[in-house]
């Protein structure tokens, strides 16, 4: 009975999980990425039944995946914008795997792409043309854990909410956290430096990963693999794997460091009046709980909204202009609700606060938690998601959510922002029936303008991918630019990784 | 009506994977997270309800249990329950409190408080015993509504539908009455800031099993709890036909 309970509170808490697999029977496929962005092919080989039968050999049969209809779901990514023409998917189960792969596909200008859970949400891991897909996903198995220093070693294909089930047995937890944990992988993450829901108490993942082994371009096995916090010997080479989405090497194995589970969690949800109360709130927010505020995330109206509307989740509060969700984790319980009392009717004089809802309770805290990481996959009920990730500073932080609703008007169904206030990245998220060139065309470059504008980042934490490489140039001077392109061809002189991806041409 | 009667449990929250201790006699639970349980949620939202349609003029939550028994019924006082009553049962006697001693003590407040309705939830997330509203209704020998799915006031009383196999069974019944809350009866609120607060400062009375006459001797030993059996892992089978094959062979098809 206890099971039937929590399937029935399960069922409503999936069922965002449950549209996004009904993809491919519901609507119609994507354009081919190459036709809709018209992209040229690059000069690369193009795969023979030969290459086929030396993967064959390679790896067993059945970690060679031909068949159209089982290769395409590797051929679209999440927001169902880009489809790639692949013909073939390797699932390699080893480094050296991956490194005779690579070896091979250099020798022969094979292009590449790697893929992990297929959860990014700027193009990068499904292909544009034919490259051969590069699926981490059997590299699963966890390697050793530290329980005294938390450094976890496991391979990259593991999934990051199975990690973090495992690191709790031995009262650690990931130090990041985001919506996608139960598809994304750890590899992915690093390869995208993924932010998400911790990394204002954590820190990214610059700081976290600890080692790295990766397999570049030509199959050299890079083994910067150890598990020490401290390494001051020579160039920080893993940082070059964190972040490059895959365009300079494929990430084979990690060590994160892992820090200690929170004995007491409280999770508060609060509906605010006007953004200037949200910044207030956090201000405020950051003196009074110091060091056990562990996220600060907000969320406008019309991102509730979509997720009460598109996926029937409930709201456990009224009708309110801004929510945000402040988390705090600590050591002891006392303390912290002494903190939080304080804290709470202070914000409630002030009026920073209109009303709210405070838990501790786990199961409470996992409904609210889910309220907003499904903000992420709710607007796709409504047709088509142009989705932006940028960074604003604070004091600009919601007013491009404000332009865009005026320079759309009706012609988009929902435009909402919601995010990580406490790291100044929001989330945009135009809704509209379809996907449409006239509305595509009003919101870019439109947007990175703007953003350009306050000098902040056009990709959060999301990444540049295939979407927004001929974008970069609003965040990255041309001397910056100059750089990756020359790190890129020392990498990677024939550009088999990860092309039309990342750098602009 | 004017006054209601709710029982909320304290159990360990649905979300924490539960473990068996080591010697069998029962879970752990030190140091695990708990909250109300889920069915009694729904009986308190109920209740409230009928206070803000004016059915009823109170509402009386009643914990049995140790002393973080007061966490729950505060729980129960940010959702709208005007006071709270806290058994207080410890140690030794907690670990073997049964139904009947719920439904002794609910009844004989009940009869003190001059209760028009007792609602509790069908059955708690731990033990699912799914006997206390029965036995309580018993010892009172007042009409029963267990399941309840939805409730009306109707001119003598109340209309109740009730979840039973196969479908809903609607039930007229006078008050004073003993219902149980059922999944579907309502979706419990979130006890929001300003309650929370309100309910710091609402009445909480602490009795004793021994004030209410109940004696808690246990009728049931409780001989060993065992973990449920482990999933069998599944396995991968190459084509549609191994399949159909292996079906069969386990009499599936
Ligand atoms: C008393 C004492 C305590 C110390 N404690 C610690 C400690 O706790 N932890 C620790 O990590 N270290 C410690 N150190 C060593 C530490 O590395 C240095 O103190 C400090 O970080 C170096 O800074 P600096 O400006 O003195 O650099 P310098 O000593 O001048 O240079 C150090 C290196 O950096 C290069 N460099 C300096 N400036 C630049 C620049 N602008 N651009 C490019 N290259 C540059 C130099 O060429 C050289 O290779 C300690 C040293 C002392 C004397
Ligand atoms: C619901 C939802 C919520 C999200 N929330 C957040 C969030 O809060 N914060 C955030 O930062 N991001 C968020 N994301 C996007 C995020 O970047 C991805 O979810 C995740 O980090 C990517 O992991 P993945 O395994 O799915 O990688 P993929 O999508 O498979 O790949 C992403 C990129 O990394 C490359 N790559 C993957 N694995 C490897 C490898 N082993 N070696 C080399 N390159 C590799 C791919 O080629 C591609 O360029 C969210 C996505 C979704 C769908």
């Amino acid at each position: 009975m206890i099971r039937q309970f929590s399937q029935i509170l399960l069922i409503s808490l999936e069922k965002h999980i449950f549209i996004n697999n009904l993809k491919y029977s519901t609507s119609a496929l994507p354009r081919f990425s190459s036709e809709k962005y018209s992209i040229k092919r690059k000069n690369f080989g193009s795969l023979h039944d030969a290459d086929l039968n030396y993967f064959r050999s390679l790896l067993s049969a059945d970690r060679v995946i031909t068949e159209e209809s089982d290769v395409l779901p590797f051929n679209i990514d999440w927001i169902k914008n880009c489809r790639g023409q692949s013909k073939v998917v390797l699932k390699p189960k080893t480094t050296e795997e991956v490194s005779q792969i690579l070896s091979y596909c250099n020798s022969k200008k094979l292009a590449v792409c790697p893929q992990g859970g297929n959860t990014g949400l700027v193009g990068g891991s499904v292909p544009v043309f034919d490259e051969i897909i590069l699926h981490l996903g059997l590299m699963n198995k966890i390697i050793s854990l530290d329980e005294i220093s938390g450094a976890l070693v496991c391979e990259a294909g593991c999934i990051l909410e199975n990690l973090d089930n495992h690191v709790r047995e031995h009262n650690l937890i990931m130090p990041l956290d985001l919506g996608a944990k139960g598809s994304c992988h750890i590899g992915g993450n690093i390869s995208t430096n993924a932010g998400g829901l911790r990394l204002l108490r954590y820190g990214n993942l610059h700081g976290s990963v600890l080692g790295i082994e990766a397999v570049k371009a030509d199959g050299t096995i890079i083994d910067c693999l150890r598990t020490l916090k401290k390494d001051n010997t020579g160039y920080h080479l893993k940082h070059l794997f964190i972040g490059s989405e895959g365009t300079l090497g494929v990430v084979t194995k990690v060590a994160v460091h892992c820090p200690a589970l929170p004995k007491a969690v409280t999770l508060g949800f609060f509906g605010v009046n006007c953004f200037e109360n949200v910044l207030e709130l956090y201000k405020s927010a950051k003196s009074s709980l110091g060091e056990i505020l562990s996220a600060f995330e907000m969320a406008d109206n019309g991102a509730i909204s979509s997720t009460v509307e598109n996926l029937k989740l409930s709201n456990p509060l009224g009708d309110f202009p801004f929510y945000v969700l402040i988390e705090s984790s600590g050591s002891d319980e006392g303390h912290d609700n002494e903190k939080l009392n304080r804290f709470l009717t202070k914000e409630m004089e002030t009026g920073h606060i209109i009303d709210g809802t405070v838990t501790s309770e786990p199961a409470k805290m996992r409904n609210i938690w889910n309220i907003r990481e499904s903000i992420a996959g709710a607007g796709l009920v409504d047709g088509y998601v142009f989705k932006y990730d940028v960074s604003i500073p604070l004091q600009n932080y919601y007013d491009i959510v404000l332009l865009l609703r005026k320079r759309l008007g009706n012609k988009a169904t929902r435009v909402y922002g919601y995010g990580h206030v406490g790291d100044g990245n929001i989330h945009i998220n135009v809704t509209t029936p379809e996907y449409t060139k006239e509305v595509y065309e009003m919101l870019e470059p439109y947007i990175f303008e703007e953003v350009a504008k306050v000098r902040g980042s056009i990709s959060a934490e999301h990444g540049v991918g295939f979407r927004k490489p001929q974008f970069i140039h609003y965040s990255k001077d041309e001397t910056a630019l100059h750089l990756m392109h020359g790190l890129k061809h020392f990498m990677d002189p024939n550009g088999i990784l990860n092309p039309y991806k990342v750098l602009p041409d | 009506m004017s006054r209601v009667l709710v029982g909320v449990k304290r159990v360990i929250d649905y979300a924490v994977k539960i473990r068996v201790k080591p010697d069998k006699s029962g879970v752990v639970t030190d140091g695990v997270k708990h909250s109300m349980n889920p069915f009694d949620e729904i009986a308190v939202e109920e209740a409230v309800r009928m206070k803000e349609k004016k059915l009823a003029k109170e509402v009386i939550a009643v914990s049995c249990g140790p002393a973080q028994a007061q966490e729950t019924l505060r729980t129960a006082l940010a959702m709208g329950a005007d006071r709270a009553i806290h058994v207080e049962v410890a140690g030794a006697e907690y670990e073997t409190l049964q139904p009947i001693h719920v439904a002794k003590i609910l009844a004989k407040i009940s009869q003190d408080e001059k209760a028009d309705l007792v609602i509790v939830g069908k059955q708690a997330i731990d033990d699912d015993s799914n006997q206390t509203a029965q036995m309580t209704a018993a010892l009172l020998d007042w009409p029963q509504g267990t399941f309840a799915s939805k409730v009306e006031k109707s001119d003598a009383g109340l209309t109740v539908t009730r979840e039973i196999d196969g479908g809903l069974e609607v039930i007229k019944t006078k008050v004073p009455a003993v219902l149980s809350a059922d999944l579907r009866l309502n979706e419990p609120r979130y006890a929001t800031l300003p309650n929370i607060m309100k309910a710091k400062k609402k009445p909480m009375k602490k009795v004793s099993a021994k004030d209410l006459g109940v004696d808690l001797a246990p009728r049931i030993k409780v001989i060993s709890v065992e973990d449920p059996p482990v999933r069998q892992a599944g396995s991968v089978v190459p084509d549609v036909d191994t399949l159909v094959a292996k079906l069969k062979e386990g009499g599936h098809v």
